[in-house]
């Protein structure tokens, strides 16, 4: 693809919006490409916590990627891996400190998960397979698809563990006291881990009953 | 150019290296008093909390320097320290960290011992006593030990008897959410209102974080997290750890 032909097409069309849309369903990094679960069994004990780590997320993913595919044609291949590490180690370490020096309680609630998005197999993935070999703005753009679709996940699955773990939403009661009354009582197992990764199997289940074209041959 | 030579590869790793540490070093060092200040700020408020006083961070300065009428330093007997240190600037958890936390191991049983191990390390006890403004008067313990994961800390404020906890804050590093990490929350910090750490003889009981049967009429235990054992434990063991450090002190004027 030339320069020229790359210049004639809109700004944001048909391929651009395949990049937001396909992590949501046919290339879902955590249901279909199965990265991130580690982070997705953490932190999806509380919805709040989620939202902010999908936040951070997508902060880090956009960063990362712009930077990594500025650099693409100057970064020699045999270290590629290890000059993706310094970049995305880099944001977050931004990140954490300028947390730190101003929004000192946000930085409390996420000191744990800060670390935790260095791991997260999703950022890395997409610098190797996407940030690397194209221009800044899909880049940009493809790091947004998938933080969203990431974050999408982890708040379903907080949202279910937190509603029937702790009767709460957001840190607020919504199983009225009457339940309790009557004898309801929160599902303990839903705060451990063990029940987001079954969470996580019952959401791949449904998205693979109604995407077909999801199922393996075999 | 050849991308993929090694010198290229040393030069480019180099200059990436290089610009990455100026970059990080700068901002760190750039920030390091904003951040200075939050924690200073937030260690008032902690302070504060503990007698109940909730201050938001902009007045957290002026409301201690109301609040806290003065400050004393402990040695590792209990008694009171002649030197100039403020109790404020003493950190307790640095302190435990660097070699209180394996005496308090090895002295477990043998309170004289490691009375005189502590004040062979010169370790620092600070006590902050505040005057709220119906004239009572609140003694404030740090606290701080081990979790599941990370280090545990915590404000305990006795009444003016020095025997009856008027409150509590705790809080943590890397406690499990939702589990051990409740400790922060008010629905375990309440439970230590009232409780005593003497009993009728005015032996020293501590209070303690009980799992499973404890009533809320039992003057020294309170009930502890479900799912968050080791952390209730860490819990209990600082509170008992550090009291009875402060025992003689809190005794004796």
């Amino acid at each position: 693809m030339s320069a020229l032909a790359e210049k004639k097409k809109p700004f944001f069309g048909k391929k651009e919006k395949k990049l937001i849309t396909d992590p949501f369903d046919d290339s879902n990094p955590i249901t279909v490409q199965v990265l991130g679960i580690c982070s997705a069994l953490a932190i999806t004990v509380q919805v709040k916590q989620a939202v902010v780590m999908s936040i951070s997320v997508i902060f880090v993913m956009v960063f990362s990627s712009l930077i990594v595919s500025l650099l693409r044609n100057l970064i020699p291949t045999r270290v590629r891996i290890i000059v993706q590490l310094v970049v995305v180690a880099t944001m977050v370490i931004l990140v954490d400190q300028v947390l730190k020096a101003y929004v000192y309680d946000v930085s409390k609630q996420l000191s744990v998960f800060v670390g935790l998005i260095i791991t997260n197999c999703i950022v890395m993935g997409r610098l190797e397979a996407f940030a690397l070999g194209n221009k800044p703005f899909p880049a940009v753009i493809d790091a947004i698809g998938n933080g969203l679709g990431y974050g999408i996940i982890l708040i379903i699955v907080a949202f279910v563990r937190e509603l029937f773990g702790s009767g709460k939403l957001w840190g607020f009661q919504v199983v009225p006291q009457s339940f309790y009354d009557f004898g309801y009582v929160n599902n303990g197992l839903m705060i451990l881990p063990p029940m987001a990764l079954i969470t996580v199997g019952i959401i791949i289940w449904i998205q693979r009953s109604r995407n077909t074209a999801l199922i393996e041959e075999n | 150019m050849n991308t993929n030579s090694n010198a290229y590869t040393f030069v480019f790793m180099a200059v990436l290296a290089i610009a990455v540490s100026i970059l990080l070093a700068s901002t760190a060092e750039g920030l390091k008093p904003f951040q200075k200040e939050n924690i200073k700020k937030e260690k008032m408020q902690n302070i504060l909390a503990s007698v109940g006083i909730k201050v938001s961070p902009e007045n957290a300065q002026s409301s201690f320097d109301q609040y806290i009428v003065n400050q004393i330093v402990l040695d590792g007997k209990g008694d009171v320290k002649t030197s100039n240190k403020k109790a404020f600037d003493v950190d307790v958890l640095k302190e435990y960290k660097s070699g209180l936390n394996s005496i308090y191991a090895q002295h477990q049983n043998d309170a004289s011992a490691r009375a005189n191990a502590l004040i062979e390390k010169d370790a620092n006890y600070p006590l902050f006593v505040c005057k709220k403004e119906n004239g009572t008067t609140n003694y404030i313990i740090p606290v701080v030990g081990k979790g599941l994961w990370g280090p545990i800390w915590g404000y305990v404020a006795l009444e003016e008897d020095k025997a009856t906890v008027s409150g509590t804050t705790f809080d943590h590093k890397t406690e499990t959410p939702g589990l051990g990490a409740e400790i922060n929350q008010a629905f375990f910090q309440v439970q230590w209102v009232g409780k005593k750490i003497f009993d009728n003889d005015g032996n020293f009981t501590s209070v303690k974080v009980l799992k499973g049967g404890n009533t809320a009429s039992n003057p020294h235990g309170v009930d502890a997290i479900s799912g968050g054992t080791i952390t209730s434990n860490g819990v209990s063991e600082m509170v008992e750890r550090t009291l009875s450090i402060y025992e003689p002190y809190l005794k004796n004027s």
